[in-house]
């Protein structure tokens, strides 16, 4: 089945993202199609090569980074990302910055849109 | 496929101006409606204080979405629904919505319908997609 | 349809707004936070025992149980793990109540 992930909020302080990430990996696992994953309002923090964390914590940018390596694609909201300060500079490489229009095409070329945030 | 076109829904369950889903919520919208889709808007819970006539943000200090929603029928999006249960927990009427653009062929002001929760679970059943702000 | 609730019902009425859009035959997955709700014997455990008598089936993420160290649920929960979240979404179209 095609799907489509959209996530709502940032790293580390919501639990959001590691619920979106187990899942796609679950999905992909079960041999799912992964149309596109979409990070909208603090989301666009997921994704800057600009965090540090711990080296015994998990690494949240490089683990999207890794999922658009295998060809996923991985979108940031534009709107959103300058509204916050992210810019193409500071992003983790195999994601991408675009426009709300990519959103739309994946809730509607998806068979399921799955949303995670607060 | 031509002809398919996708029933999407949005949700909104936040209060607005407390956090910014309300507002990115509403671009989200505007851009859909450009798009082919089949769009209804559903305010549930606090949702339903975003479709309050009288917010002014002015000494917040925020641009505020009041003047968008006003013209959301001019955004072809004329699907507005309120949950009727959220509106009456919180003491509001169908007087206290505001405007959401002008009818094209009676010029009458248009305000979100209000409906049941039965009547909203059997539209979300139906959709192809669910946003939910 | 599938709904997904990832508040405690201590913190927000969003389970209680959800349960009252559900219909028989969809199914409701508790993770993050919303798996508090799945827990047995506390103020708020009815919700829960009350869904599953309106016919609903109501899952938990392992995961997330785990983690909070809740392990004691309302008979008639069932745990699942993300693999199990695939195929609900799989099977419904889905609402997720954020």
């Amino acid at each position: 089945m095609k799907l489509a992930v959209l996530i709502y909020e940032g790293p580390y302080n919501h639990e959001a993202s590691d619920s979106a990430y187990n899942f796609i990996q679950a999905a992909l696992a079960k041999g799912h199609e992964i149309r596109g994953i979409f990070f909208y309002h603090d989301g666009v923090y997921n994704v800057t090569k600009l965090m540090e964390p711990p080296q015994d914590d998990r690494h949240i940018a490089n683990r999207w980074s890794e999922l658009g390596a295998k060809g996923i694609d991985i979108v940031v909201c534009i709107a959103a990302a300058k509204r916050r300060g992210i810019v193409d500079d500071v992003l983790v490489p195999n994601v991408r910055i675009s426009g709300l229009g990519q959103l739309t095409m994946m809730a509607i070329e998806a068979e399921r849109l799955v949303s995670f945030g607060d | 496929m031509a002809g398919d076109v996708k029933k999407i829904m949005f949700t909104v369950r936040k209060p607005p101006h407390g956090s910014i889903y309300v507002y990115e919520g509403l671009e989200v919208k505007l851009i859909m409606a450009a798009y082919d889709a089949d769009i209804s808007v559903v305010f549930l819970d606090d949702g339903v204080y975003a479709m309050k006539a009288g917010q002014d943000t002015s000494k917040l200090g925020i641009k505020g979405f009041e003047k968008t929603y006003g013209v959301l029928v001019d955004y072809e999006i004329s699907k507005v629904f309120v949950d009727r249960q959220s509106m009456e927990e919180r003491g509001l009427t169908e007087e206290d919505l505001l405007v959401i653009g002008e009818d094209e062929e009676t010029e009458e002001p248009v305000r979100p319908k209000m409906i049941d929760s039965a009547e909203i679970a059997a539209m979300m059943a139906e959709q192809h997609n669910i946003l939910c702000f | 349809m599938l709904h997904t609730v990832n508040k405690s019902p201590f913190q927000n009425s969003t389970l209680e707004s959800c349960l009252r859009f559900v219909r028989p035959g969809d199914a409701l997955l508790l993770l993050e936070d919303g798996v508090i709700a799945a827990a047995a014997g506390t103020a708020k455990s009815g919700l829960i025992e009350g869904a599953l008598k309106k016919n609903l089936s109501v899952y938990a993420i392992d995961a997330d149980l785990k983690a909070r160290g809740l392990t004691t649920l309302t008979k008639g929960v069932q745990v699942t793990d993300y693999a199990g979240f695939v195929d609900l979404v799989e099977k419904f179209t889905m609402h997720a109540w954020l």
